[in-house]
């Protein structure tokens, strides 16, 4: 099933504000997880699994490392759905 | 010249209040923090009551915070802010700050949350946060992290006396030259059914399902066990010099302490409380204080039938005549039991008793037991001598565990 971007960011927005108590509207396409919205190793993991849940997509532990941006995220989940 | 330690802040989050001065008017009050559990469990175990703190930590914490954190490491920061601010939030040198904060249990309810999580859910769902959660030096390391403490960050664990060892630990590390200020105390989070269901199982707590607030007792004659507590408190410690080079508010000074260990079982007091009396004469050695002037003791006395009149004995054992003069205050008999935050609680509650010159009452005691032959300060608050005096602290744990603390006004 194909996932529209902006479907997946405000997903991943409300996973993140949960997850880092970091406001919605300030988690863009750009921001650095680590950097610039305090989403530690730990909390990644968080991020993770609610995200696999939420969009039906396995993300595995190599690819993780991957993520740096919530850009990254969106489209590793959309081609995950594909 | 040995280096003198002196208190300089305060910080407590407890069953009377979410501060020390909220805790403190309720305690010279009389007021009891035993109530009646609202949770489903607390119907299906044998005691259906606790001492929860008055504020709840959602009240104090960002919502994050609270997310990533036990409640005993909530409680640790809540009540070392506190301290820290009372403080005076000193600008220092870092690697001479250190962080000593005890618990006897440590994260026991989240291992057990994520536990059932895991049975319900499947490991994949187990929180990343738990270890560093459920981790009995939790507490410490979170103040330690936040205050950026790089002298040593410590945890010792003796069950109920943990937060009285936590306190003297501190001040070795300031005595031996290890640290400047020492941020030291004690928490406790443990009110969940398996932890009330086990020590109920061990006839450790009170049943009196029908009057909570009545339940803690100590050295009444029906007394039937202590009421499990929740909180912490936090006491900055800092070297004598260094407090006043930069003239900070100094509340007075801990002079000594003794440890021991009993040797005799793994849960019952020594009826001799031999070990008691030890620790009490190495603690009193060490302070180099005059008998004459101890004038008050924050008793351990937890209510149970035992624990309360081996304590008083073991003090008659050790001060003879001179503790006719100690104005012995049970304030568990208000807060109920923290465990692990006992000791730290209590010593807070010593600070502001040489502070107020004021003994705080014990309450509760409808009928004396007998066999209790020491001054116990009843309903009320007891006024205390002006002048050079010193209070005690004692605090015993599970496995035998025996630690004195001695406080000198200055």
């Amino acid at each position: 099933m194909a996932l529209a971007q902006a479907d997946v960011l405000a997903g991943l927005q409300e996973i993140v504000e949960e997850v880092a108590g970091i406001p919605a509207a300030s988690i863009e396409m750009d921001k650095n997880f680590t950097e610039d919205l305090e989403v530690d190793s730990l909390s990644m993991v968080e991020v993770v699994v609610a995200a696999e849940e939420r969009f039906g997509v396995k993300i595995p532990d190599e690819a993780v490392t991957d993520l740096v941006t919530v850009g990254d995220a969106v489209n590793f989940i959309i081609n995950a759905a594909k | 010249m040995s280096r003198r330690v002196v208190v300089t802040g305060l910080g407590a989050t407890t069953p009377l209040g979410g501060d020390v001065s909220t805790t403190w008017s309720a305690l010279l009050a009389g007021t009891s923090g035993v109530r009646l559990l609202t949770e489903d469990w607390a119907q299906t175990i044998p005691v259906h009551f606790a001492a929860r703190v008055a504020i709840e930590p959602s009240e104090q914490m960002q919502r994050v915070e609270l997310r990533r954190l036990d409640r005993s490491e909530q409680f640790a920061l809540i009540a070392s802010r506190e301290a820290w601010k009372d403080a005076g939030s000193p600008e220092m040198d870092k690697e001479r700050l250190g962080v000593v904060i005890a618990s006897g249990i440590g994260g026991v309810t989240t291992l057990l949350d994520q536990y059932d999580i895991l049975h319900d859910k499947g490991a994949r769902l187990v929180s990343p946060h738990t270890v560093p959660m459920l981790m009995p030096n939790g507490p410490a390391a979170n103040v330690g992290l936040e205050l950026q403490a790089k002298a040593g960050v410590h945890t010792p664990v003796s069950a109920c006396a943990s937060g009285a060892e936590a306190i003297g630990y501190a001040f070795d590390m300031i005595r031996n030259n290890r640290a400047d200020i020492v941020v030291s105390g004690g928490v406790e989070a443990a009110i969940h059914a398996l932890p009330m269901s086990a020590f109920a199982a061990m006839k450790a707590l009170s049943t009196r399902n029908d009057d909570p607030a009545r339940a803690s007792r100590p050295y009444d004659v029906n007394r039937d066990g202590f009421v499990l507590g929740e909180g912490g408190g936090v006491l900055v410690l800092e070297e004598y010099d260094h407090a006043v080079a930069r003239g900070a508010k100094i509340y007075c000074e801990i002079a000594g302490q003794g440890l021991t260990s009993d040797g005799y079982h793994i849960a019952a007091p020594d009826p001799d409380g031999a070990g008691v009396q030890r620790a009490l004469k190495f603690a009193l050695r060490e302070a180099g204080v005059s008998l004459k002037d101890i004038v008050h003791l924050n008793a351990h006395a937890t209510s149970t039938p035992a624990g309360d009149v081996a304590e008083a004995n073991a003090l008659r054992a050790a001060l003879g005549a001179d503790a006719d003069h100690v104005a012995v205050s049970a304030t568990k008999s208000m807060t109920g039991h923290l465990l692990g935050g006992a000791g730290a609680i209590e010593s807070v509650f010593i600070v502001k008793t040489l502070q107020d010159r004021l003994a705080p009452p014990t309450i509760n005691i409808d009928d004396l037991d007998p066999a209790v032959t020491i001054d116990v300060v009843r309903d009320k608050p007891r006024a205390l001598p002006a002048g050079d005096i010193a209070a005690l602290n004692d605090s015993f744990g599970f496995g035998g565990h025996n630690v004195v603390l001695v406080f000198k006004s200055i």
